[in-house]
């Protein structure tokens, strides 16, 4: 038995990294899905005298994608943002965070404005509600505006074909 | 004694953790309240600081949001499991005592214990080898 320890004490080393190391800790627990979409009162892209809430997003399926224009990775994604805003019927909600109002909307202005509603979120008083922790973030609600998915970083068109596009399907005929 | 005054500064200097971007509640007893928060919570967006360290954006708009929260008549209580609901565990910079926190907390302990537990077997048979050998 003595003789086994080190081996034993190695085998559970092992075990513990096979299981640690595989993890990815930058991955955080998804902790708002099939959650209610956060209360908030924030202001309209491009009207800053219009007062939205949450119940824009309520009624119908909708995508909601946190963009800025500081966001590198935004340009990265905003070519398929385009291309789902002209394809699907869906609600695309724009999250602009951490912005400025001109910027933002040059930035639309040079690249093409997918959205049909911009929330105007400076101070993050709407992305620390959803757990936001960067750019592009992207999340499907249902028609009750309920979270139902959330997806980091910017979509590609594999994420879109194989996830995305399916599950909107799904929440449509819910 | 320039240079060792010069020393003696350095390595008492006592660091400050100073918040540059500046929202600091009006009620000191809120903004204190707001500080040891803000210590309990990680930047997500960082490499292990808290939020009360850290210079990012998104950690100065938490810093706002627990104080806007705290105004309101939350209990500290309540401001950290918000940022729990919407982040998770990760938020927290002290892993709570939890399910799946257990081996995590409970592991140094039994380390030491079976280093005690060896220390003391193999202490007892070498006295006793000691004691034979005389």
């Amino acid at each position: 038995m003595k003789r086994f320890l080190p081996l034993i004490i190695f085998g559970v080393i092992v075990l513990a990294f096979a299981i640690g190391l595989t993890k990815d800790p930058r991955r955080m627990e998804d902790m708002l899905i099939d959650q209610p979409f956060p209360e908030f009162e924030l202001t309209a892209l491009d009207r800053p005298e219009q007062v939205l809430n949450e119940n824009v997003i309520k009624g119908e399926v909708s995508l909601v994608n946190v963009f800025g224009s500081w966001c590198v990775s935004c340009n990265v994604e905003h070519p398929i943002l385009m291309e789902i805003s002209q394809d699907e019927a869906i609600r695309m909600v724009g999250h602009n965070w951490r912005d400025g109002r001109e910027n933002a909307r040059k930035w639309l202005n040079d690249k093409g404005d997918p959205y049909d509603i911009i929330i105007y979120d400076e101070h993050s008083e709407l992305a620390i509600p959803l757990g936001v922790t960067g750019a592009p973030e992207t999340f499907i609600t249902d028609k009750q505006g309920r979270i139902r998915y959330k997806h980091s970083g910017p979509i590609g068109y594999q994420d879109w074909e194989e996830t995305l596009r399916p599950l909107i399907q799904t929440l449509k005929a819910e | 004694m320039r240079l060792f005054i010069f020393i003696i500064t350095v390595f008492f200097a006592s660091p400050v953790w100073a918040q540059t971007s500046g929202f600091t509640a009006a009620d000191p007893v809120i903004e204190e309240r707001a500080r040891e928060i803000g210590q309990s919570l990680r930047c997500v967006v960082c490499q292990n600081q808290s939020i009360d360290e850290s210079d990012a954006p998104l950690a100065a708009d938490m810093r706002k949001l627990v104080r806007t929260r705290l105004a309101e008549g939350d209990s500290n209580e309540q401001v950290i499991s918000f940022m729990r609901e919407k982040y998770g565990d990760y938020v927290l910079l002290k892993p709570p005592v939890q399910g799946n926190t257990y081996i995590l907390w409970a592991l140094p302990f039994l380390i030491m214990l079976a280093g005690l537990i060896w220390f003391f077997r193999a202490g007892s048979q070498t006295n006793k080898a000691e004691g034979d050998s005389t």
